[in-house]
């Protein structure tokens, strides 16, 4: 394959952000008929790539070549039209038009007078719809679907008769296994219409699944590309992290698990909030991390908002340092030491728009209250000592939070919370969407903060790591705490089996 | 046996025809509750007054708000995108005043009409490029443009101007008569019943329309597939600007005369009435008809409030009432469609 002409060829790729080089001179190829995967962690400059391959960024120096022309995109559009089709890593379409538009706008089909011929639209989307294997009434609104429909509506619009190379970021993060399979029998069929794929994932075991060639980058440089089947895995994880694979090793937990003496700092009684959750009973003891396990819809998250105060108690009671606390909001939860870093770290916790320094410092001075401003050399002080203690990249405490890669972000959230000196951190999926690298690295801190005396709820749906953080692991199922067991000696197949065991409750006969 | 089997079935086929309803037609239920609150009116009034169906009373109705329907129809557009143009109300005032003076200057109503659209479409334009290019909010560019709009026409005159051209006032003056029992149409109404099927077919069979939709539906994901994302919007500032261009031949019509005080508050009342018509204000949802309907509702409380003798700001308490309702129900619409999600 090495000798043939590569479909796609990019030289001495850079893009800046203002001062900040995302991607520096970085060579990229891709041939017809191959599945390519980009690899780096969350901040490489893999999304910077890919939006500069499809015209949805501008290149400050290098070139594209597509199919040995030097092309330049100035608009996604110019990309499409070159027969480069892209789904985005946010599912980019319109929740309020038809399936059949999402699919066809911007090349509907039209009949006399140039009107839009409707009944072909939906025929046409049904059609590419089918050759995806899905069955989904064109004429329906996108939004009245779930998100897994809504990934496959976005890869059959990017696929279209004259596609030569398809780009997908990160499509499989919110599909299931047997969503995932379809997905990859449509990539190899592509794959054999002599299509060049480029496949961006962090599932590991897709990548080696269905990619040929791996292109890793870092801190938005070229480390090197491989043949998939010449790279181990262990060295991949090497190569983008770019530090030796030892310091992945787990961390090792404290002692003093289970232990007698230490000091309950939260207790739940009965605690309800129908629907999601009934009669939920918890103890969570002075630097202890809990793990909380549980299949979804079995109140994970329910559970983290009651117990921080964001939704109201039906019923139950929540004590912390054995005095009963009415958690009536997340004001009166922080008051007590309580707070809540949320699954959504987009849309209930950052503020995208405003600066590291901004986030970190919003909370602790909005429970001091506006009239009691913090100095603003105080507060630059503060965020400074955050960022540099949470080793937060880029160290610029003005760049506003939303450039920052996702691990950053999360670790940006943290600091906010931390800054308020809590005694309970309930962390609702915080590891979710961010890299391997930046993944240890918070859950690491976690260990840290516990080790210093902070009790922790760490919620998770990826049950090895909810076992690798948590001192003992508590396991919801239907809205109720059925079990609380240490996680030393558990293995991910035992807690399975715990969490998805049948509900006996439910006089399951079957 | 069958029979009991069959109930079921047919259920379950009427259970999943309304589920293929609506998860076709969700948008449109605004419409409906907006149609089904006017057929109330009606009903309500012809119950409680007697003799209020009449043929002439009806005519009026769309004799008297044509230029509101024709404003309602360009505003549409606007908020479809998610903006909002406040200037329509003095622009109609402005090209008012701007034709009735060529007009008093000896210039054709050949020439005069045109270039009362094309004063229209150029200050939509304006605000078009602000909103675009120069990233102003749309409430401050509209805002902008209703100043310098309303500014203008006193330049003009700060008195009113009569209107005597023959042409111009037989837009008004002629009454259709359909059948023979009083219906009537003027050539205003039919103008704006034009614009109407117009702005529908535009909204719904061009790719203009459909991307005025995707638009306001999320802008970002409308540039990231490749849809020409600021002509759109341009275009339907432009649409709404030319729209309020024609209602102002169609007002100046009306009243005969141009004056620079009119049609102030016009864009309030323009707004209310598409967003009676069941149009989301934050883009992406709504239609024309839905628009025509806000703007009969509205022109139906004015008459049954003529009717009753009241004072007219009662008018006004009405439609505000309604309009709060209608945005509580969307609110309650759009929450209720992110839960699913």
């Amino acid at each position: 394959m090495d000798d043939a002409v590569p479909l796609v060829q990019v030289t001495g790729a850079t893009v800046r952000f203002r001062s900040d080089t995302a991607l520096d001179d970085v060579d990229f190829r891709m041939f017809a008929g191959e599945v390519h995967s980009l690899m780096g962690e969350n901040g490489a400059g893999k999304s910077t790539l890919i939006k500069a391959l499809t015209g949805a960024l501008p290149l400050d120096a290098g070139v594209v070549t597509l199919a040995g022309e030097s092309v330049r995109f100035a608009t996604p559009h110019d990309a499409q039209r070159a027969g480069i089709g892209t789904v985005y890593q946010e599912i980019d379409l319109l929740p309020n038009l038809t399936v059949a538009e999402n699919i066809a706008l911007g090349r509907e089909p039209r009949g006399r007078l140039g009107a839009i011929d409707w009944p072909a639209m939906r025929r046409l989307a049904g059609e590419a719809l089918a050759d995806l294997g899905l069955d989904v009434d064109p004429a329906s609104v996108l939004g009245a679907h779930p998100l897994a429909v809504q990934q496959l509506v976005a890869i059959a619009r990017a696929l279209r008769a004259d596609v030569k190379v398809l780009v997908l970021d990160e499509p499989t993060s919110s599909l299931d296994l047997d969503e995932v399979a379809e997905l990859f029998r449509v990539i190899r069929e592509l794959k054999a219409r002599g299509v060049a794929i480029l496949f961006v994932s962090h599932f590991l075991d897709q990548v080696y699944e269905i990619c040929d060639r791996i292109t890793v980058l870092r801190n938005g440089r070229l480390v090197g590309e491989y043949l998939t089947t010449e790279l181990l895995r262990i060295d991949l994880v090497q190569k983008m992290l770019g530090r030796s694979a030892a310091a992945l090793s787990e961390r090792t937990h404290a002692d003093g698990l289970d232990d007698p003496d230490a000091s309950v700092t939260l207790s739940a009684r009965g605690v309800t909030v129908l629907p999601g959750i009934a009669d939920a009973d918890l103890d969570l003891a002075e630097g202890e991390v809990l793990g909380i396990a549980g299949l979804l819809g079995s109140g994970r998250s329910e559970l983290a908002r009651a117990l921080t105060g964001v939704d109201r108690l039906e019923a139950g009671v929540i004590r912390v340092d054995g005095r009963e606390a009415h958690l009536s909001s997340p004001r009166r939860a922080m008051a007590v030491g309580v707070v809540y870093s949320s699954e959504n770290r987009r849309t209930e916790g950052l503020i995208a728009e405003l600066s590291v320094l901004e986030n970190i410092t919003l909370a602790l001075q909005a429970q001091r209250g506006m009239l009691r401003r913090i100095r603003s050399a105080r507060q630059r002080e503060l965020a400074a000592s955050w960022v540099e203690a949470l080793d937060i990249r880029p160290a610029d405490i003005d760049r506003p939070v939303g450039s920052l890669s996702g691990g950053n972000q999360q670790k940006v959230l943290l600091a906010r919370l931390l800054a308020l000196s809590p005694r309970v951190i309930v962390l609702d999926e915080p590891t979710r969407g961010i890299d391997v690298g930046a993944k240890v690295e918070i859950q690491n801190l976690v260990g840290e903060l516990a080790d210093n005396g902070l009790s922790v709820v760490f919620i998770s749906a990826e049950l090895e790591e909810v076992l690798r953080v948590g001192t003992r692991v508590a396991i919801l199922q239907n809205g109720r705490v059925v079990d609380v067991v240490p996680s030393e000696g558990l293995t991910s197949d035992a807690l399975l089996a715990l969490v998805a065991r049948p509900d006996e409750d439910d006089g399951n006969d079957a | 046996m069958t029979t009991t089997q069959t109930a079921p079935a047919r259920q379950a086929r009427v259970a999943g025809s309304r589920r293929r309803f609506m998860t076709r037609h969700a948008s449109w239920i605004p419409v409906f509750a907006a149609a089904a609150i006017l057929v109330a009116m009606v009903v309500g009034a012809q119950l409680y007054f007697g003799h209020f169906l009449t043929p002439r009373l009806v005519s009026s109705i769309l004799l008297d708000n044509s230029y509101l329907l024709i404003l309602a129809v360009g505003m549409t557009f606007v908020i479809l995108t998610g903006g909002i143009d406040l200037s329509v109300g003095a622009v109609m005032s402005f090209t008012g005043m701007m034709g009735a003076s060529l007009l008093r200057a000896g210039l054709p109503s050949s020439v005069t009409a045109p270039t009362m659209l094309a004063a229209g479409a150029l200050i939509g334009l304006g605000i078009g490029v602000l909103v675009q290019y120069f990233d102003v909010q749309p409430f401050i560019a509209s805002l902008a443009g209703m100043f310098l709009a309303r500014g203008l026409g006193f330049v003009v005159s700060l008195e009113s101007i009569k209107v005597t051209d023959s042409s111009i006032l037989w837009l008004q003056g002629t009454r259709l008569h359909i059948g023979g029992s009083g219906w009537y149409v003027t050539p205003t109404g039919i103008l704006a019943l034009l614009v109407v099927a117009a702005g529908a077919l535009l909204l719904a069979y061009t790719r203009f329309g459909r991307t005025v939709y995707a638009v306001g539906g999320n802008e970002q994901s409308a540039r990231l597939m490749g849809l020409p994302v600021a002509r759109t919007k341009l275009l339907a500032y432009v649409v709404s600007g030319t729209c309020a261009g024609l209602a102002g031949v169609v007002f100046t019509a009306y009243t005969g005369a141009a004056y620079p005080l009119n049609g102030i508050g016009t864009e309030l009342d323009t707004i209310a009435a598409v967003v009676i018509g069941g149009t989301l204000l934050t883009g992406g949802s709504g239609f024309v008809v839905g628009s025509m309907i806000g703007v009969l509702v509205y022109g139906m409380i004015k008459t049954v409030i003529n009717f009753l003798g009241v004072d007219q700001s009662w008018t006004r308490i009405t439609i505000g009432a309604l309009l709060l309702v209608f945005v509580v129900v969307q609110r309650v619409i759009v929450a209720r469609s992110a839960r699913r999600r």
